[in-house]
């Protein structure tokens, strides 16, 4: 998914010659082709995180499109500030794309894992957030990136998921129905549409029973027309996301659900808890440990479909 | 004499002391402000804006002014009396200042005051936002200028290092640093709090071409200016001033680098100051 990101900023550069990347100090290799073709708007500025920023931010206001990539956490966490004031209240052209959103970094620990990156970006005005399920939508987010006015982060997951998506395009700002809405349905952000399709795949199999399965890779702004159709003529909806429950994505539906007239008691949250992991060992492993698995949300959503 | 002793002891011409005229007017008719550090940065920005910077009142977004960002944005008093005084906006505004529909608060925002480049007042963001600007128009061959001013408390922060080894790296010819060396933050004394000396040879260290200066002498601030044009590596000069200068009881007077509040026997000292 990284990989095809970065490729994508490379096929958009050669297009247009506003196009700047700037890395922290990535690994070797990234994006040598870009490097070689445009020497000028390729930048690698070492661990400098807040200054490559607040350097973007000027660069923006110099009518070019910079995308910096670094890891999440020290574009969330670390320059936070810089991405509140340079970026968002400046409201500058600038995406930020940041390797390892969720927990990608398991074996890494703590430090790098981005469990709430989700959380803390959603509060920032002007802000799009973009988490898409697969390299294919990925591409195809990225290429509209440019129509966007202001500030952009794009959460990147693991590499080499399966593709999910085929043929079916996200637009930014809109949710992409993977799988036909019913009255109990998933919602999801980034990988755990892959989660969800699984879980339905096993509930229609075990029961013949049909579940819908929604993908938001736009956390930020919400598709509120969608939401608001699900959310009213949903039964139960269960949202996943790779993100700890607190302030995450299925907190903003239930942030959106609570202002509805017709708002019904029938949003559930399944995300990753909000504890600094003890664990290493895989993404899965700890995805698993959080009950972020098809078997716990085919369970689940089975005890809200015979109690209805 | 030191720097430091001549900048104390430097006499304010009539320009100055009606610059300083236009700050007390903020500072009144908001009732509160950063006037310590206003005031130290007067000729500073008297200089810039009356013989170096390239700038269009009539047309503030004009592709080729040089720019300027007041990294140090709770110096902005001073920045509204030198963008009025050149008719970016009407004099008759700066009363309104910190009023609740106002264009001018007690931090410089880009969208609601003409002629300010970046809203700043959280430190440690005009360098790094100056250096993007300063890359930008090397990349598209632009002629002009990037200044940024910054505070000495301000350079506490690891940002402004970031971004100096960063303008280093790319010989940024066009990227210029100042410093309104006043030796007061908001605790106390710069030397107590956090010392950045020797603060020369840091920065030289940094790689910038470093000068010191009285920052209140305006000759000295003109001459400089335009010698530095013609360097070809990214500037650093210090400029050693007085908080509060022009203002005896409010001179290197911490209580004054932030004041709400004026008593009437305060606002009448403060204008009779600038009599001339």
């Amino acid at each position: 998914m990284r990989k095809m990101c970065l490729e994508t900023v490379f096929e958009l550069a050669k297009k247009n010659n506003k196009i700047v990347f700037i890395g922290s100090d990535l690994g070797p290799g990234v994006l040598d082709n870009f490097k070689k073709k445009y020497p000028s708007r390729f930048l690698m500025e070492g661990v400098a995180e807040q200054a490559i920023i607040g350097m973007a931010a000027g660069l923006a206001m110099q009518k070019f499109r910079p995308y910096v990539n670094t890891i999440a956490t020290f574009i969330t966490r670390r320059a936070f500030e810089q991405v509140v004031i340079d970026l968002c209240l400046h409201n500058l052209p600038v995406t930020l794309i940041g390797n390892g959103g969720g927990m990608v970094y398991a074996p890494l620990g703590p430090t790098h894992q981005a469990i709430e990156d989700i959380s803390i970006m959603r509060t920032l005005p002007n802000l799009t957030i973009l988490a898409p399920c697969d390299s294919n939508d990925m591409k195809n987010l990225v290429l509209q990136t440019t129509k966007i006015k202001g500030p952009i982060y794009i959460r990147i997951a693991r590499g080499g998921e399966k593709i999910i998506t085929n043929g079916k395009k996200s637009k930014i700002g809109k949710g992409l129905v993977l799988k036909k809405q019913t009255k109990f349905n998933f919602l999801t952000t980034g990988v755990t549409a892959q989660i969800a399709l699984d879980a339905a795949k096993k509930i229609k199999k075990k029961y013949n029973m049909d579940v819908g399965v929604i993908h938001f890779s736009t956390v930020k702004p919400l598709d509120k027309k969608l939401l608001k159709k699900i959310i009213i003529n949903s039964k139960k909806i269960i949202t996943i996301e790779e993100n700890i429950v607190e302030g995450g994505f299925g907190s903003s539906i239930l942030e959106f659900s609570s202002n509805l007239k017709k708002s019904k008691n029938n949003i559930h949250i399944v995300g990753l808890k909000s504890e600094f992991s003890k664990k290493y060992g895989t993404q899965q492993e700890i995805l698993e440990f959080n009950n972020l698995k098809d078997e716990y949300l085919c369970k689940r959503m089975y005890n809200f479909i015979i109690n209805d | 004499m030191n720097l430091e002793k001549q900048s104390h002891s430097t006499k304010l011409d009539k320009r100055s002391k009606y610059l300083r005229s236009l700050v007390l007017e903020c500072l009144i008719g908001g009732d509160r402000g950063h006037m310590g550090s206003a005031m130290s940065l007067i000729e500073i920005l008297r200089v810039l804006y009356d013989d170096i910077l390239k700038y269009y009142p009539k047309n503030p977004k004009h592709e080729d002014r040089d720019r300027l960002i007041l990294s140090k944005g709770h110096g902005c008093l001073a920045l509204y009396a030198i963008l009025a005084d050149k008719g970016f906006f009407s004099k008759k505004i700066l009363k309104t200042s910190s009023k609740f529909n106002s264009i001018l608060g007690g931090h410089p925002e880009f969208d609601k005051v003409p002629g300010v480049e970046a809203s700043t007042g959280a430190l440690g963001h005009g360098a790094p936002i100056g250096l993007g600007i300063a890359l930008g128009a090397r990349i598209k061959k632009k002629k002009f200028n990037t200044f940024v001013i910054v505070g000495d408390g301000e350079i506490n922060e690891g940002s402004f290092w970031e971004a100096s080894m960063i303008a280093s790296k790319h010989k940024l010819e066009n990227f210029h640093i100042i410093i309104d060396y006043n030796k007061i933050q908001s605790y106390g004394k710069t030397r107590d709090v956090l010392d950045l000396e020797p603060l020369k040879q840091k920065l030289q260290s940094f790689g910038y071409e470093v000068d010191e200066i009285n920052g209140h002498d305006i000759l000295k601030l003109k001459t400089y200016f335009k010698k530095i044009k013609k360097i070809n590596k990214s500037s650093a000069l210090i400029c050693h001033t007085i908080k509060g200068k022009g203002f005896y009881f409010a001179e290197q007077n911490p209580f004054w680098h932030h004041k709400n509040f004026f008593t009437e026997e305060e606002k009448i000292k403060l204008i009779e100051c600038l009599r001339y």
